[in-house]
């Protein structure tokens, strides 16, 4: 790894910065209380329970913190807090058990 | 009157975002941390998480950043981490889309994972709340959230490279966006796109940029308002 330059960062944090503005104001700024059509809605409603799962998969079976190797504890954690949150719909629970499930089993492994 | 239930709405909103806090005070510490390992200063840290105000990007940037990638691949990809925010907006926008512009400009910077599964859970599940009390509720999911971020990016950089790797932190987003999902499986179809999602996700990992992300969410969508059709025609027909 080496230093990263002052003016690369600069550049990289003021247009990431536009461009990420840029995105989440692009329907609710420009297309504002305008009707979107029923097929557009109907995809829309589906936008979280998709696009969360997706970005979280990959990290539960290739975890970066091991460098992409299937990890027990960390898939374990992630199943446990799935299944408490399906069965009793309280997202702080979830996260204490998932939390308990990777540390338990972090310990219990090392 | 109308002051007293938008300020309930803003408190409702609140303690429905509170929960997150214990994912986002990981998560910002974790930014913070890796940020001053990677040689940040304290402005440049804070600048980043005040700026960009987006934890998976600004994680992949800091990544691409110091492995030298050219600027513009350090951008597209942090952008197309970035690219499901243009999902949140377009599915926020029936909702609050009558509002105010420089209000629809203030959410729009405060749109994060967090704030936008809160609102957009309450106001699926609230069809009659007014566009004024929807704003309220949302600057309520915000109130507990982003001032944490900063906060504590700001520690995490000043503790530095304190935290050992044994806190496992790089697990606190998973755990906290599958405790955020589970309660919105409501019906068949929102299941069917989630698996599907997922199932696409795994293979599409390979694509270059993150855009595996991308191809996995719009699959999953696409599969979950198919799903919603072919239900509502056999109800039909029942």
């Amino acid at each position: 790894m080496t230093e990263i330059e002052t003016g690369t960062l600069w550049t990289v944090i003021i247009l990431l910065g536009i461009g990420s503005f840029g995105l989440r104001f692009v329907f609710t700024g420009l297309v504002g209380d305008r009707a979107m059509p029923p097929w557009l809605l109907r995809h829309l409603r589906y936008t979280a329970v998709a696009i969360l799962p997706a970005l979280v998969a990959p990290q539960v079976v290739w975890p970066v913190a091991t460098d992409g190797v299937f990890d027990v504890p960390r898939a374990a954690a992630a199943v446990v807090t799935l299944a408490i949150g399906l069965v009793t719909r309280n997202v702080i629970l979830s996260i204490l058990c998932g939390a308990g499930t990777l540390y338990g089993l972090l310990f219990v492994m090392a | 009157m109308i002051s007293t239930t938008r300020k309930n709405y803003y408190l409702q909103g609140v303690v429905a975002s509170s929960p997150f806090i214990l994912v986002v005070v990981p998560f910002a510490a974790l930014f913070g941390v890796l940020a001053t390992e990677a040689g940040l200063d304290l402005v440049e840290t804070m600048a980043f998480s005040i700026v960009v105000i987006a934890g998976a990007a600004q994680f992949t940037a800091l990544q691409l950043l110091q492995e030298n990638a050219p600027t513009a691949i350090v951008l597209l990809s942090a952008l197309a981490v970035n690219l499901r925010m243009a999902m949140y907006s377009a599915s926020l926008t029936p909702y609050i889309g009558a509002a105010p512009l420089w209000q629809r400009a203030i959410c729009a910077y405060l749109t994060i994972d967090q704030t936008y599964v809160v609102g957009v859970s309450r106001y699926e599940a609230e069809p009659q709340m007014t566009v004024p009390q929807r704003i309220a509720f949302f600057f309520g999911a915000v109130t507990p959230i982003v001032p944490l971020w900063y906060i504590f990016t700001l520690i995490g950089a000043i503790a530095g490279a304190r935290v050992p790797d044994s806190w496992a932190l790089d697990f606190a987003i998973p755990i906290a966006f599958l405790a955020m999902i589970a309660p919105m499986f409501r019906t068949p179809a929102h299941l069917v796109a989630a698996l599907v999602a997922v199932a696409v996700s795994l293979p599409a990992a390979m694509l270059p940029y993150s855009l595996g992300l991308i191809v996995a969410g719009i699959a999953g969508m696409m599969a979950g308002a198919q799903t919603e059709l072919w239900l509502a025609r056999r109800g039909e027909v029942a």
